[in-house]
């Protein structure tokens, strides 16, 4: 079965001030996360404050790209905007903690699961940015 | 607790529930408020209070400009999307329990189905947040842009964790359809479903839900009135307690696209966090009650919320579905209305009128001995029952 490929009709993502990094990043293939400066905690979805303690100065931390599904799901109608073939949504759980909502590309969904690993790739979207979205480490697709 | 024992719904209206209202949603809030102050025999002059949702598109000098009502001591929206629902209850008992209103009316009035689409993929240049409910941006460029993609997410969790199909998940479409086919104020009236038809129907997100694992888009309003406890006994109806009412809003937690609160998502926390307040406040657990009106949206919902609020434990839905449990002389009646897959879905709010409805003994599909109904939306529970 063909890749679940998108085009470049990928929705733009909507940024905010805490969150533009995120997706600029992405833009130069770079898959970052909030890291609190003082106390080193990585979160997600960003925000303004570490709620650990409260620090206010946020910076980007650059991930491996590595993570592991953790659950899946492949919406099919109404079909979602900027997509070609059914997109195949997850929640990967990235090596270094925090999850995040992707995609995941090159497998055919009957052969999605849980825990399957998985590496960062980049995407374009319809602007000109780019999203991460994720690829089966080679191997991993054939596991039962 | 405040509030607890209190305070009284003593007023319940609604609209039909349709797909095209053909008028505005203004008007159909109201007319569900006019509806709801008749009920309880009170007049818009009465009404200091008026609470409905963030998402709710009417506006509350609109509403006190149809209704005339003279002046407003509170007027409050609550976050979290239809969640709201039960937690509008908590915040109107507050508001009369404390003194600070004397009748407060809660409205949600909407369209959804005629003027715009719910459950519709959302394109670029949304709203970034639903008010707690979602923050779309981390979802829309994925692909993951309806109520029903956030919910399958979870849902996916849930069935790979206790091996639950959505043939599973059809049981409670059946069940709800059932109910819906014998109550006359549903959209579903006189139609119910097999399985087969369940099965048959077209995937909307696999392999989670298919479309009659879905609630309706509805247009329709709802109303309630609420007031203290010995000045409800003044009113028409014979009062509904609200015996107690709580909500938690968990750090990290969102509302559908509930993905960051806990790795761990085949398992509500947030349910087991209002379990244990509401049974702190009433001394009653919720499957100690006779009817459970629980929130819809999605089939799945139902069995995750069945198992955080104590029906029974992780992984047990399935079999306590098909044990009989929920049909309505069974151990924990569900939604006999149809709830909102046979029903109509304005938002979680039909669920309560009807929960009144069991407790006043009036309802279409009546379950016997009703001394408790309890009422639940995630971050909300409730547990009412006639005075």
């Amino acid at each position: 079965m063909a890749d679940n490929e998108t085009t470049i009709q990928r929705q733009e993502p909507v940024a905010t001030p805490d969150s533009e990094f995120f997706w600029e990043g992405a833009s130069r293939g770079e898959l970052l996360i909030e890291q609190c400066d003082a106390c080193k905690t990585l979160w997600h979805p960003p925000r303004p404050m570490c709620p650990k303690c409260h620090a206010t100065r946020m910076v980007p931390a650059r991930m491996s790209g590595r993570g592991v599904v953790y659950s899946w799901a492949m919406p099919i109608h109404p079909f979602p905007h900027g997509f070609a073939t059914p997109p195949i949504v997850a929640l990967i759980d990235l090596a270094e903690g925090p999850r995040v909502v992707s995609n995941v590309v090159g497998i055919d969904p009957r052969k999605m699961r849980e825990g399957l690993a998985v590496t960062v790739e980049f995407e374009p979207t319809a602007g000109g940015k780019a999203v991460p979205v994720f690829r089966p480490v080679a191997g991993q697709e054939k596991t039962p | 607790m405040m509030g607890a024992g209190k305070a009284a719904i003593v007023g319940i209206g609604q609209t039909e529930f349709s797909k095209n209202s053909g008028r505005s949603e203004l008007q159909l809030a109201a007319e569900a408020v006019k509806a709801a102050l008749d009920d309880a025999g009170l007049s818009p002059a009465d009404v200091d209070g008026l609470i409905t949702f963030t998402l709710d598109g009417s506006d509350e000098v609109g509403l006190g400009r149809c209704l005339g009502i003279p002046d407003l001591k509170l007027a409050t929206r609550i976050p979290n999307g239809g969640a709201a629902s039960v937690a509008t209850v908590f915040h109107a008992m507050s508001a009369v329990a404390s003194g600070v209103c004397d009748v407060v009316v809660i409205w949600r009035a909407m369209n959804e189905r005629s003027q715009y689409r719910f459950g519709q993929p959302i394109i670029r240049g949304a709203i970034p947040t639903g008010g707690g409910s979602t923050f779309m941006e981390w979802c829309l460029p994925f692909g993951a842009q309806s109520p029903a993609s956030w919910e399958a997410l979870t849902a996916q969790s849930y069935m790979s964790r206790y091996g639950v199909t959505n043939a599973d998940f059809g049981l409670v479409s059946v069940l709800l359809r059932k109910y819906a086919a014998t109550n006359p104020a549903a959209w579903f009236y006189g139609k119910p479903i097999t399985l087969e038809d369940h099965q048959a129907s077209r995937w909307i997100v696999a392999p989670a839900l298919r479309l009659l694992d879905c609630c309706q888009e509805s247009d329709g309003g709802v109303a309630l009135v609420i007031t203290r406890i010995d000045r409800a006994r003044d009113c028409k109806q014979k009062p509904v307690v609200i015996r107690g009412a709580v909500t938690s809003m968990r750090f990290n937690h969102e509302i559908i696209s509930d993905y960051y609160a806990t790795s761990d998502l085949s398992h509500l926390e947030i349910g087991d966090r209002v379990r244990e307040r509401l049974t702190q406040v009433t001394g009653l657990a919720p499957r100690d009650t006779q009817v459970a009106m629980i929130y819809d949206n999605f089939t799945p919902q139902i069995y995750m919320q069945l198992e955080a609020f104590g029906f029974c434990g992780p992984g047990q839905a399935k079999d306590y579905i098909k044990d009989g449990n929920l049909e309505l002389t069974g151990r924990s009646p569900l939604s006999p209305n149809g709830g909102h897959i046979g029903e109509g879905y304005i938002h979680g709010m039909n669920l309560i009128t009807e929960g009144v409805r069991q407790a006043r003994g009036t309802a279409a599909n009546q379950v016997a001995n009703v001394e408790n109904v309890f009422l639940a939306s995630g971050v909300a529970g409730a547990i009412i029952g006639a005075a």
